[in-house]
């Protein structure tokens, strides 16, 4: 099918840097004799790690001791240069791998508007759908990944976010914490008959082909394969963690949560360069704040975590592989009469790592009651172009909106310097 | 005998196609229609061709219209042996024929209330609307043919609750916001104006367009129109959750007079009175606002905006393509492909009374609509997929909304004939609610694009969904009652060619060519079982290419 967002110039900047223009002829094919476990050695991919409801960042990421503000957790000391929440004590050890933004700012406090604007880099505009960060990192390495049977975006727990103008073909593969796909399987039909169903779908196919009314009949034909690739690929192994070991397993926490983080490290693994990890939600905490951080999510969120990190890391993919933590705003620094926190999007963090950026600091800063951001601030916009940067993605890649409106990848952030340094 | 009848039907059917195929090209095509409006859109479009220099295609086999125009006019494929009478036919007026009979089929009433309800408040039903109030309403209009503008009126002026007016719920699903706020009614602000008049304001909320011809302080005296006007929604208690739940919602009269207030770019503050083009309106409280500008659009407007645009939205119905692109974006900095003929159009469609009935006619009967979608030599520049203006020299491949994706699979299997008759036997709305369910499950699938309505779009869930979904599934399955059984069972079926002729004229609208057949053949020869072999047919037919798309 037509690459419906790509424009001329678009083209002509990925042309420009195909290898076989930078490299000479020599180096080009040594380049295509390297072997396949080097080439997916470089391959980038994000996770997105999603706190949805708008995480208490203030508890987690940016303590205030001593402040009217500051709640009932303590700070603790970490493996990197700065401290985090005592709840959080496994991620503290594998904190020289990961880094902390202390200044977003980020306007919108609605779930659905603050949702929109975290995944998207824009603001909601009537006129406009904008894909989803998971659809352009789809549409941007996916399609170079000839190798990849399985699609480039999954989302483990789904979400309804929207691919927009970048169309349905870069839409979220949505899949359940245990890895199940809809309609993937034949549902008790002898799987040999998909071979003979699927010869006689050529006849019809290609004689409605060459009957030369226009592509559509050549793009389902291309659409087909590549389902019918899924289903027989052994890709799909990759949503099946029963195959990890007890220990493994034990280690990203048993239930859907680390499941499905251990599955996205397994999607990473054989080359699926955006999962989205939607299956620890409940942060939406206008009571009872601290006990059920304490007790709830937090434990959760600090084992699947640090499992991540260092599994990632232990295989040599954390250099590839940016993990961002967040949600789709953070909660307010005062606490409400019932001991809880509303939304927030003023001065707020979120979690960072991996994929070459630097490591083990915390990027900006609040003041002493956590309600202004001192220094400079950022913007989604700039959290994405931080990663599209790590993803080796260039930042002037332009794509066009349906209505032929030229948009910047990204909402046209800058990367945060702290972190690319 | 039954077996002579069978084969004789077949050499009919072949002859008809043969008949139509043999057609000179320089030979007049007509549909049997003498309509002079029919044949001054011929003009018109034969004249662009030879502007352009394109040859169009030949006009289309009776079999490839007759899939064609059940979609496009019922919203399903014909059924199989729908298929076969239309091929046997001879009367050379039999296409006319058709679109009459398939304008008084009660398809006709389904498709367009499920188009409209569809285009009017979305694919998924916004908070506190009442769906089925809507489809009722519409289709009480549709089935007694009432005026476009007629309906038009109804729409912007309604008010009441939403289940005892089902109108009202067009503008109840833009109302989402809080009544306070300045930004209350400026969706249904932007949504009157695209859907019922073609022009996009919606950027001009914030400033003056830099192609359109629409200023800011415009969209804001559009907008002041809809001031008087607020959703009430009440609640009733649930003794047995102990909670209160929705119970209706009403679209009530709001006390406002004066202008309204907005702001530009630059931050100054300016005020906008009621005024629609050249009309305007006392912004006295005295005044209904809303039932001026239902007046202005549906009755007095010069310039025929409400008649334009849905002339240009039936057109691009028909033909996948309208005269502007998109079809709702009329404005004077979007000129049509073909001004004449929709200005002619538009003149007609209103002194016929905003005839919808007449309008679908006038389109259905015209040699461009009865073009083969194949491309020929002479017209591969008109490909409106490439970006070209489309010259409607052949005509332009869509594929299945998902409507009639779920409609056709029903009519080519049989699956549930009761549900498809529904509105013989009164539980019309068991079956929209039926189909409703399905459609919110698919649209995850699907997508639901308002800017590209929602098709099948290739995408790898969606051939996976068609692959091994319960639909086809069921589809294939052979039970009793289905039309795969019956093709099995039927002992007028004597052989198999017939048999595999019978599913493919059920799922595509036309025989297998001999080839086909041949492949075919050797193909299921190799089947333990005749039903699996049959099964696995009809699954690829239904799976195909050709199945999903509208040619």
């Amino acid at each position: 099918m037509f690459q419906q967002g790509m424009t001329r110039r678009h083209f002509m900047s990925h042309a420009a840097l195909g290898s076989a223009a930078v490299l000479g002829a020599t180096e080009f094919l040594h380049h295509l004799q390297l072997n396949a476990a080097e080439v997916s050695k470089n391959r980038k991919a994000c996770i997105l790690v999603w706190l949805g409801g708008g995480a208490p960042t203030i508890d987690m990421w940016d303590l205030k001791p001593g402040s009217k503000n500051g709640g009932e957790f303590k700070p603790i000391s970490t493996a990197g240069d700065l401290q985090i929440c005592e709840h959080l004590p496994s991620i503290a050890k594998q904190m020289d791998s990961l880094s902390v933004v202390r200044s977003m700012s980020t306007r919108e406090a609605d779930h659905a508007r603050g949702t929109y604007f975290m995944h998207t880099g824009f603001v909601p505009n009537p006129t406009v759908v904008h894909p989803t960060f998971g659809s352009v990192v789809s549409y941007e390495l996916g399609t170079k990944r000839k190798e990849l049977e399985i699609p480039a975006f999954v989302s483990i727990g789904g979400g309804g976010m929207s691919p927009g103008f970048l169309g349905m073909s870069h839409a979220p593969f949505t899949v359940d914490a245990g890895g199940r796909i809809q309609n993937a399987d034949m549902a008790g039909v002898d799987p040999n008959r998909l071979g003979a169903r699927l010869s006689m779908l050529e006849t019809i196919e290609d004689g409605f082909i060459k009957s030369n009314r226009g592509g559509a009949g050549q793009a389902h034909k291309d659409v087909y394969s590549k389902a019918v690739n899924l289903m027989r690929s052994q890709q799909m192994q990759a949503f099946k963690i029963d195959s990890e070991k007890p220990e493994v397993r034990e280690a990203y926490g048993r239930g859907g949560f680390g499941d499905s983080l251990l599955m996205a490290r397994r999607l990473v693994e054989v080359g699926v360069p955006f999962v989205e990890v939607n299956t620890l939600g409940g942060w939406d905490l206008h009571n009872d704040v601290f006990n059920t951080l304490k007790t709830q999510r937090l434990p959760q969120l600090d084992k699947g975590i640090a499992a991540l990190t260092a599994d990632l890391k232990e295989r040599g993919m954390l250099n590839d592989t940016v993990v961002v933590c967040m949600g789709e705003f953070g909660r307010t620094p005062r606490i409400n009469q019932n001991v809880g926190r509303d939304h927030w999007a003023t001065s707020w963090s979120v979690l960072i790592g991996g994929g070459g950026l630097k490591s083990g600091v915390a990027i900006g800063e609040t003041d002493e009651d956590g309600t202004r951001i001192v220094g400079d601030s950022y913007l989604p916009s700039d959290l994405w172009s931080t990663v599209a940067y790590a993803l080796k993605i260039p930042l002037d890649t332009v794509h066009t909106s349906k209505r032929g409106r030229p948009m910047k990848i990204a909402g046209g952030g800058q990367p945060i310097k702290g972190l690319i340094g | 005998m039954k077996s002579i009848v069978m084969t004789w039907g077949i050499c009919f059917g072949l002859m008809a196609v043969l008949c139509q195929s043999g057609m000179g090209a320089d030979q007049k095509f007509s549909s049997g229609s003498t309509d002079p409006i029919v044949q001054y859109i011929d003009e018109q479009i034969q004249k662009t061709w030879d502007e352009n220099e394109v040859k169009p295609s030949p006009v289309a086999d009776d079999a490839e219209w007759v899939r064609r125009v059940h979609l496009d006019v019922v919203g399903h494929v014909p059924a199989g042996q729908v298929v076969d009478e239309f091929l046997r036919d001879k009367n050379p007026a039999k296409r006319s024929q058709l679109i009459e009979t398939l304008l008084a089929d009660p398809g006709y009433v389904r498709n367009f209330t499920t188009y409209w309800t569809n285009t009017l408040i979305g694919r998924v039903t916004p908070e506190k609307t009442n769906r089925p109030a809507l489809e009722k309403f519409l289709r009480e209009s549709f089935a007694k043919n009432r005026p476009w503008n007629e309906i038009a009126y109804d729409l912007l002026s309604a008010e009441g609750r939403f289940d005892e007016n089902g109108a009202v719920n067009y503008l109840l699903a833009q109302l989402q916001l809080n009544p306070n706020s300045e930004e209350y009614v400026v969706e249904a602000t932007a949504k009157t104006a695209r859907i019922f008049l073609g022009l996009q304001v919606q950027c001009t909320q914030c400033h003056n367009h830099p192609f359109n011809d629409w200023k800011q302080n415009q969209f804001w005296e559009f907008n002041s129109f809809f001031r008087q006007m607020r959703r009430e929604d009440y609640e009733k208690y649930n003794p047995a959750t102990g909670r209160m739940d929705d119970d209706y919602s009403e679209l009530l009269h709001r006390d406002f007079d004066g202008p309204v207030y907005y702001e530009t770019r630059a931050g100054l503050m300016l005020v906008a009175y009621p005024k629609y083009f050249g009309t305007e309106v006392d912004p006295g409280s005295e005044t209904n606002r809303r039932l001026e500008l239902a007046k202005s659009i549906t009755r007095d407007d010069s310039n025929k905006w409400l008649a334009r645009a849905m002339v240009n939205r039936m057109w691009g119905h028909y033909f996948a393509y309208g005269f502007t692109r998109p079809i709702d974006d009329m404005g004077p900095h979007n000129p049509p492909s073909h001004p004449e003929l929709l200005d002619r159009l538009t003149d007609e469609f209103v002194t016929s009374g905003y005839d919808l009935k007449q309008l679908s006619r006038w389109i259905c009967n015209s040699e461009a609509y009865n073009l083969t979608s194949k491309f020929n030599p002479k017209n591969e520049i008109d490909n409106p997929a490439n970006g070209e203006v489309p010259l409607f020299s052949h005509m332009y491949v869509k594929p299945l909304q998902v409507e009639q994706l779920f409609d056709s699979l029903l009519v080519a299997t049989e699956a549930d004939t009761a549900i498809r008759d529904g509105g013989a036997s009164g539980n019309y709305e068991r079956r929209q609610m039926q189909q409703q369910n399905w459609t919110e499950q698919f649209l995850r699938i699907f997508g639901n694009d308002e800017e590209e309505p929602t098709l099948y779009s290739g995408t790898i869930p969606q051939a996976l969904l068609m692959m091994n979904g319960p639909l086809v599934r069921t589809a294939i399955s052979g039970e009793k009652g289905s039309y795969l059984y019956t093709v099995m069972t039927n002992p007028a079926y004597k052989k198999d060619p017939e048999r595999i002729r019978a599913l493919y004229l059920a799922a595509l609208g036309r025989g297998p060519t001999s080839t086909e057949i041949k492949g075919l053949q050797s193909m299921m020869a190799r089947y333990p079982d005749r039903l699996s072999a049959f099964q696995d047919l009809y699954w690829a037919l239904l799976n195909s290419n050709e199945f999903i798309v509208n040619h």
